[in-house]
């Protein structure tokens, strides 16, 4: 086996190996699909015992609206509030007292929850729900307009904008702005912590073969860049199984778990909602499920992926060699901090111009940042899912491509120099004589 | 033959020469002893040896040939400086510093296993770097150093961190290494395990080669003519001076220096008129003597 595989060998295994690794990839998928299936799943588990909502009616006319439902049944009584305090405070059933005090299409006020808990948000809105339908037909009826509810109903209009990206062969794509900048933000953001995350490894992995002294011993077989190149090359490796990982799991989480809950969350809950009368968002009626793929498939993403690993291990390749340069340069990890300032600027500095070029993807700092190595990784991807014309993706990759070629070649000669050198202040003035050694 | 000449070997560091014009010749299967002030270029030569810098003018040749970086294969370096991955077991860490010089992986199982009996450490393989004390960690590094059995043996202050046995210990491979056939560069501080196993030595100060050459001749051409005699009875200055004269339990312990007396022999005949001689013996200066006087000079 070659020396630097080897190297690249040892400073995979040995990260791979490590339980904090394994425990942060297995981990994220899971948090993130549990961030979003328990609350889906939290509100599918209905309360098995059907609560009591304890209704005064001082009008008298709200008897046929309150319908009982799975978890609400409604007793009409005639008693005083203090009376059922009493008497259903400690009751498991209770649910809560509702006081209807006056003429509702008069005094949209005159409706009161009362419990000894705080009123879950559920019953509040299913209890309102119901209300206001029955108040908004009533007003409608007072005007005696026959077909009134009919028209008011005909009247309601969603404008949907549908947004058309032109193909390149001539055939055109239900695009979405909305999806493109959430795909655009995800991939730019994740290139942004791998780079940090792991320039950062690079960084503290150099400094400790410096102060362990193992360098001293390693650099009498291998040569300086070959120990540099391996341990950046191992670390990329680490990102990238990482990554893979994390898209896997992620499609296997969400595939199982939705298939588990999903379904049958989304008929229940819009089953629900639609029974309470409420607007229900309208997320998922077929036809939009329909455009929603549509969408989805309007995205290349075959090229998003392939553009996401290349981008990732230029962005990658260009920062890990300066950090490597600024690991080696130091006596220990404390004073790494003044040196990668200036490293990790431009990297913040990209993610703010991401933010920005993706309100204006084709704007003059869209294209200039993504042009510019240090930031190209992170704003091409926030541009990438609204498209971008192809000689401008080959020209940003070329630029990278030189610019990390160059970067490494420049943290090489500050990285062999530095190594060996011990107990000296190191200044920005002194790693630029080394370059030229 | 020499196993390594270096020659006229110059490197400037912005600022400071570190080497000026230095050559050497190290003889084969000797132990050469590398000394010098801290600071004064052992470690950059040592570095140039390893193909670690290149020096920027001169030449380094190894068996006659100009060193290239293959040749570092055959060197094996333990740094004065040295470390080990500290979360790494010891067992790994020894193999995948075997294969970095060039060993396959069945090579340096077969060896570590033999140098791991040898030094009775077998129950340290799976134990983490950082379990060890510093004297146990210098021992896998020595043998890391020494497993690929390379030709060349670069040891800076190999004994910094051993208690006195396992010094002992290590002087003895050192020299049943060089007994087949490796050659040694030794750079050390410690000028009494120069006079144990050097033959030869160059010591270094201010970047140059300020004294070469063989220990026994360097000491004889240091001598200060003085001597110590032991006699049955006192005497008194005759063709000689007299520095010191004691007694101790019934012997007379004397110091004196050559002065008209041209052998060793004649100034003996000088003394044998006087009285008994017990003992004579040329009082040669200590390695550490002429170190510190060539250096201060």
């Amino acid at each position: 086996m070659s020396k630097i595989s080897l190297i690249i060998k040892r400073e995979y295994t040995t990260r791979v190996m490590k339980k904090s690794f394994i425990i942060l990839t297995f981990l994220t998928p899971v948090v993130f699909a549990g961030m979003i299936m328990i609350p889906l799943w939290l509100s599918s588990i209905k309360d098995g015992t059907k609560k009591h909502i304890f209704v005064i009616d001082q009008t008298h006319s709200y008897n046929s609206v309150l319908k009982n439902n799975d978890s609400y049944v409604f007793d009409f009584v005639d008693k005083p509030a203090d009376e059922i305090r009493k008497k259903n405070d400690k009751n498991e059933d209770f649910g809560a007292l509702l006081i209807i005090s006056g003429d509702l299409t008069k005094n949209p006020k005159a409706v009161a929850l009362y419990s000894s808990e705080q009123v879950n948000m559920e019953l509040k809105d299913y209890v309102s729900g119901l209300l206001k339908n029955y108040v908004e037909e009533q007003k409608l009826a007072s005007h005696n307009i026959p077909n009134l509810k009919k028209m008011v109903e005909e009247s309601r209009t969603d404008i949907d904008i549908t947004t058309v990206k032109w193909g390149e062969d001539g055939e055109d794509k239900v695009g979405s702005a909305e999806l493109a900048l959430g795909i655009g933000m995800i991939s730019a953001f994740m290139i942004y912590m791998f780079i940090v995350i792991y320039g950062a490894q690079v960084m503290s992995g150099v400094v400790q073969e410096k102060t362990s002294r193992i360098v001293e011993v390693i650099i009498s077989s291998v040569k300086p860049f070959e120990l540099m190149m391996g341990k950046i090359i191992g670390i990329a490796m680490v990102g990238l199984t990482q990554f893979f990982l994390w898209v896997l799991l992620t499609v296997v989480i969400s595939t199982v778990v939705g298939s588990f809950i999903g379904g049958k969350v989304d008929v229940d809950a819009l089953q629900q909602a639609n029974s309470m009368g409420m607007q229900a968002t309208p997320a998922a009626s077929p036809s939009q499920v329909q455009e929603l793929v549509a969408m989805l498939n309007g995205f290349d993403f075959a090229q998003i992926v392939v553009l996401f690993v290349l981008y990732f291990l230029g962005g990658y390749l260009l920062y890990a060699s300066l950090f490597a340069a600024v690991g080696s340069a130091v006596d220990s990890e404390t004073d790494t901090q003044q040196f990668s300032l200036p490293l990790t600027l431009p990297i913040i500095f990209a993610i703010y111009a991401a933010i920005y070029s993706a309100q204006n993807p084709d704007g003059p700092l869209a294209l200039w940042c993504s042009m510019i190595p240090f930031t190209s990784p992170i704003v091409m991807m926030v541009r990438l899912p609204f498209g971008v014309p192809t000689w401008q993706i080959i020209l940003s990759l070329l630029i990278l491509l030189l610019s990390f070629i160059g970067t490494t070649w420049m943290a090489g000669k500050i990285y062999r120099t530095g190594i060996l050198m011990y107990g000296k202040k190191v200044t920005w003035k002194e790693m630029c004589k080394w370059v030229k050694y | 033959m020499a196993l390594l000449e270096v020659e006229n070997v110059v490197k400037q560091y912005a600022g400071h020469r570190a080497l000026d014009g230095v050559s050497l010749e190290v003889p084969e299967n000797t132990v050469y002893g590398l000394l010098g002030p801290n600071g004064a270029g052992k470690t950059t030569l040592i570095r140039i040896i390893n193909c670690i810098t290149a020096p920027d003018s001169g030449e380094v040749r190894l068996n006659g040939k100009r060193l290239t970086p293959k040749d570092v294969e055959s060197i094996g370096y333990l740094p004065e400086e040295r470390g080990l991955y500290k979360k790494m077991k010891i067992g790994e860490q020894a193999l995948y510093l075997a294969q970095l010089k060039g060993m396959t992986k069945s090579d340096a199982l077969k060896a570590l296993k033999y140098w791991f009996e040898k030094f009775e450490i077998e129950s340290w393989w799976d134990k983490k770097v950082e379990e060890l004390s510093k004297g146990m960690a210098q021992k896998v590094q020595f043998i890391t150093t020494i497993l690929h059995k390379p030709s060349l043996l670069i040891f800076d202050e190999p004994f910094s961190g051993f208690d006195p046995v396992n010094a002992d210990l290590m002087k003895r491979e050192i020299l049943s290494l060089r007994d087949n056939g490796a050659t040694i560069i030794f750079s050390t501080h410690n000028m009494e395990t120069v006079e144990d196993l050097c033959e030869n030595i160059s010591l270094v100060n201010k970047s140059k080669i300020v004294l070469q050459g063989n220990v026994a001749e360097i000491r004889a051409s240091h001598a200060t003519n003085t001597f110590v005699v032991r006699s049955a009875n006192s005497f008194d200055e005759n063709g000689f001076e007299l520095l010191s004269q004691t007694m101790k339990n019934n012997v007379v312990e004397s110091i004196i220096k050559k002065q008209h007396a041209e052998t060793n022999s004649s100034l003996l005949s000088l003394l044998i008129k006087q009285t008994e001689i017990l003992s004579f013996e040329e009082l040669l200066p200590s390695m550490n003597d002429i170190f510190i006087k060539t250096v201060t000079k």
